[in-house]
């Protein structure tokens, strides 16, 4: 790929972009969040098609216009969201929108499965699969479809660390065949146990590559992010810490009647962080909704709240979140649908920070005036890229929706605070800033609930981390002590050891 | 090449100055449809437009008054359809609330009148408010349809009204209802300033700029503007849905019972199905023209009234073919719509040198 350029409206995507992917080698593509990583591959495997610049395979310049072009060059691209047909089975998928005959596909999947050691059922339907087993599912579609260059857009972020080792394994074994294999990612620790070589981008521009074998951690991070980070995550100890929230034997079920929490009990106490967990969908956003008020809970179930001014005792448990407003509970929520839930995409920043406070004062009118001083204090103080405050929240960028989101709901001096996947799709920057405002939040004596899905990140920023297995509790451990694997095991089985469940 | 992106923002007056430019242009594209089509001067047949809408004092206040019926209406469907929530009954609203206010001119012509007028005032409103209470609970409660279920409510309401107009049947024989209490105007807006249609003007422009700071300014609006964006958003924020979709959805009907009530007493003095006269489906246009703005309804309602008006007018003056000023006002919308795709993208030609390299 040489001299590539993609626009969207204003704002350049890649700009300039050179790479070379060469024959048998596993290359990482490095960047933050909005670096321009999925744009570049989305333009070898045909979704976009790029504004100026060239591309050749196999030495000879070719224009791809659709994926139907990147297949016939022998270019498959494993996207992020699967695009996969719900009801249909494994090997209806494969053929989908080739020609062929369903056995020739069963055939055609059992060959690759034995070669590079997968497991598909061919009959079993998508709906039915795990999430590993979907991504398994889109490996083989792909090479079924003869590709030899495979592109991977952050395989490992919906996966336990189990099944990334199985993954990384598989990949080894197409490399081993000849194949290219392109992995997109942001997490360092997988570059450099994988890939034979590493590409960065920041901001659309190419960096530079370097052999996995020549570099470390810390170099690289220098390149993604420009200037060197620490990756270490502060975590105060706050010696005096009390109950604030108490729940006990919750379970919810969601509109179909399936159980989505099944007798979770723990507490959350002011002045520390507690963990949350677990395989996504495990029932984090039952957990934290049914705290709010927007879950109804099953018969049995019991949430206490412990107010810290008065040391009054509250039940939650069977309230709307009118009622828990009128009582005066102290908790802040940052949901993990930003757009679709914490905030409203189509107003400017004021208007969004009086989504929390816009019924204080008597009077049937809105008054705006602190709306207006929270947002500028909140865009100054947490560094809020906007044209001015007028601009729709839908239109900035997503680290800084998730800022309007965190300081607005940090802004009311909360006592319980919940977020759901705080830093999802933020750059490390925004994360780190992220970090400490939830750690100073944790100081100020705040019960801090932080659902997270990177290991890394909840080992080294919470006291305690709660493990959700299938809407239970699998566990709680002690954040300085536990380890990765640990945590893994318990996320795939109760208790961690029960592995049949 | 031509390449389509999404503007980030736009200047205010940018906006409005291109949507005039759509005017101007639609205003030439007409004119070269209508010399193509009937050989005629353009200018004369624009000039018999606005002949037919402001002419003379007569149809300059036949104008006016067409105007604050269609805007009143389209008033009352803003904050439903704010919140997203698709009243298409207004049609059956206002025949209720115009129902109403006949029946008591009818039945209680012996109170005095600006007391009458008070009470059909109010049980106009309180009609039309029931007959959207209706979807709206529904809505709240048992998650119908709206759409289907205003829509069905207009069915009713002309059937209702049919039946009453069969009841208070003047003179007997002619299926429709004479101009009611012609003799004294007992429960007819009174005339203000020797204009018999002023108070109508003032009732309608009062209800607009109030109905402007209900949405803008009150704690109410903001409550609409959140469950339109986002009902999850809305019950995360502490919002009942349920209540806010019914209250507002009662808000839009009661103020369609006030334009029934202002058909009937302020205009026609007299009810039949037609009193609606579709305007319940033409404000649905206004209303989304506006963006739910109540201010620029006014104009948006003035456009189209004037375009109705001047169409019929040339129709009839030069004597053509009625569905050539359909075509003339066809072509004027459609530039006003396609001029929102201008404000909303921009065009950018790219340079040759690109095409190439990709070619």
């Amino acid at each position: 790929m040489t001299d590539i350029t993609k626009r969207f409206g204003d704002v350049y995507a890649n700009r300039n972009v050179c790479l070379n992917i060469y024959k048998g080698e596993i290359l990482s593509l490095l960047g933050e969040n909005g670096s321009g990583k999925t744009t570049l591959m989305n333009m070898l495997s045909g979704i976009y098609f790029p504004d100026s610049g060239s591309i050749e395979v196999n030495g000879v310049p070719v224009v791809i216009k659709s994926p139907k072009d990147a297949f016939a060059l022998h270019i498959g691209m494993i996207h992020q969201h699967f695009k996969l047909i719900d009801v249909f089975t494994a090997a209806e998928n494969v053929l989908l929108g080739i020609n062929g005959k369903l056995k020739d596909a069963k055939d055609g999947i059992k060959q690759i499965c034995d070669k590079y050691g997968f497991a598909v059922e061919s009959d079993k339907k998508v709906y039915e699969m795990s999430v590993s087993e979907k991504q398994t599912l889109e490996i083989v579609k792909v090479l079924y479809r003869g590709a030899d260059i495979l592109i991977l857009d952050e395989p490992t972020a919906v996966l336990t660390p189990q099944e990334t080792e199985k993954l990384f394994s598989v990949m080894r074994a197409m490399k081993a065949d000849g194949k290219s294999v392109v992995i997109i990612t942001h997490k360092l620790h997988e570059v450099l146990d994988i890939s034979d070589r590493v590409a960065v981008l920041r901001k659309g521009e190419y960096i530079g590559d370097v052999n996995t074998g020549d570099t470390d951690a810390q170099s690289l991070s220098n390149m993604m992010v420009g200037r060197s980070v620490s990756l270490n995550i502060e975590r105060p100890i706050v010696e005096k810490t009390t109950t604030r929230l108490k729940v006990e034997h919750l379970s919810v079920r969601d509109n179909l009647g399936v159980l989505r929490l099944d007798d979770v009990s723990f507490d959350a106490f002011g002045g520390e962080i507690l963990g949350i967990a677990g395989i996504t969908g495990s029932g984090q956003k039952e957990l934290l909704e049914a705290i709010a008020g927007l879950q109804a809970a099953e018969k049995r179930s019991s949430i206490i709240y412990m107010d810290p001014k008065t040391g009054m005792e509250e039940q939650l448990c069977g309230k709307n979140p009118q009622q828990i407003y009128s009582m005066g509970v102290g908790f802040a929520f940052v949901p993990e649908d930003r757009l679709g839930m914490g905030l409203v995409g189509s107003m400017d920043i004021p208007d969004n920070m009086l989504l929390r406070s816009y019924l204080d004062g008597k009077s049937g009118f809105v008054n705006m005036k602190k709306p207006k001083e929270l947002a500028s204090q909140v865009v100054d103080e947490l560094g809020v890229v906007t044209p001015n405050l007028k601009t729709q929240v839908s239109k900035l960028s997503g680290g800084n929706v998730q800022k309007v989101l965190v300081g607005r709901e940090i802004a009311g001096d909360p006592a319980l605070l919940m977020t759901a996947y705080a830093v999802r799709g933020l750059d490390i920057n925004t994360s780190m800033a992220i970090y400490q405002l939830l750690n100073e939040q944790k100081k100020k004596g705040t019960a801090v609930i932080y659902v997270g899905e990177d290991l890394d990140v909840l080992l080294e920023l919470c006291d305690r981390i709660m493990v959700l297995c299938s809407g239970r509790v699998s566990g709680i451990v002690d954040g300085r002590a536990a380890t990765k694997e640990q945590i893994g095991l318990m996320m795939t089985s109760i208790g961690g050891t029960d592995k049949n469940d | 090449m031509i390449r389509i992106s999404r503007r980030a923002s736009i200047p205010r007056w940018r906006s409005w100055l291109i949507r005039l430019l759509a005017i101007i242009l639609a205003l030439m594209v007409n004119a070269v449809v209508i010399y193509a089509l009937t050989k005629m001067n353009p200018l004369k047949v624009y000039e018999a437009m606005f002949d037919g809408a402001f002419g003379t004092n007569r149809r300059l206040w036949n104008t006016i008054q067409e105007v604050m019926m269609l805007l009143c209406i389209s008033v009352a469907l803003a904050p439903s359809f704010k919140m997203r929530f698709w009243n298409i009954g207004a049609e059956g609203q206002v025949l209720i609330g115009g129902v109403v206010a006949a029946a008591c001119m009818i039945y209680l012509k012996s109170i005095p009148s600006a007391l009458l007028l008070m009470i059909m005032f109010i049980l106009s409103a309180m009609a039309g408010g029931i007959w959207s209470f209706i979807p709206a609970i529904s809505k709240a409660k048992l998650n119908t349809n709206e759409t289907l279920f205003t829509l069905m409510m207009n069915y009713i309401a002309i059937q209702l009204t049919a039946y009453f107009v069969a009841l208070w049947e003047n003179p007997k024989g002619s299926n429709c209802v004479n101009i009611i209490n012609q003799q004294n105007g007992e429960g007819w807006l009174p005339a203000i300033f020797g204009k018999p249609y002023a108070i109508n003007v003032i009732i309608v422009m009062t209800l607009t700029v109030l109905m402007y700071l209900y949405l803008r300014r009150t704690k109410h609006g903001y409550e609409i503007a959140v469950v339109g964006a986002s009902k999850n958003t809305a019950r995360y924020a502490a919002i009942d849905v349920g209540k806010v979709t019914v209250r507002t959805v009662s808000i839009s009907g009661a103020i369609c019972g006030i334009a029934g009530f202002i058909a009937v007493a302020g205009q026609s003095h007299t009810i039949s199905v037609n009193t609606a006269g579709g305007r319940g489906f033409v404000a649905i246009i206004v209303a989304w023209l506006s963006k739910f703005n109540t201010l620029v309804m006014v104009l948006i309602s003035l456009l189209l009234v004037f375009m109705e008006k001047g169409a019929t007018e040339i129709a009839s003056s030069f004597n053509i073919n009625d569905n050539i000023s359909k075509m003339i006002m066809g072509i004027i919308l459609f530039f006003i719509l396609g001029s929102e795709f201008f404000i909303n993208y921009k065009l950018e030609i790219a340079k040759a040198e690109h095409i190439s390299k990709e070619a």
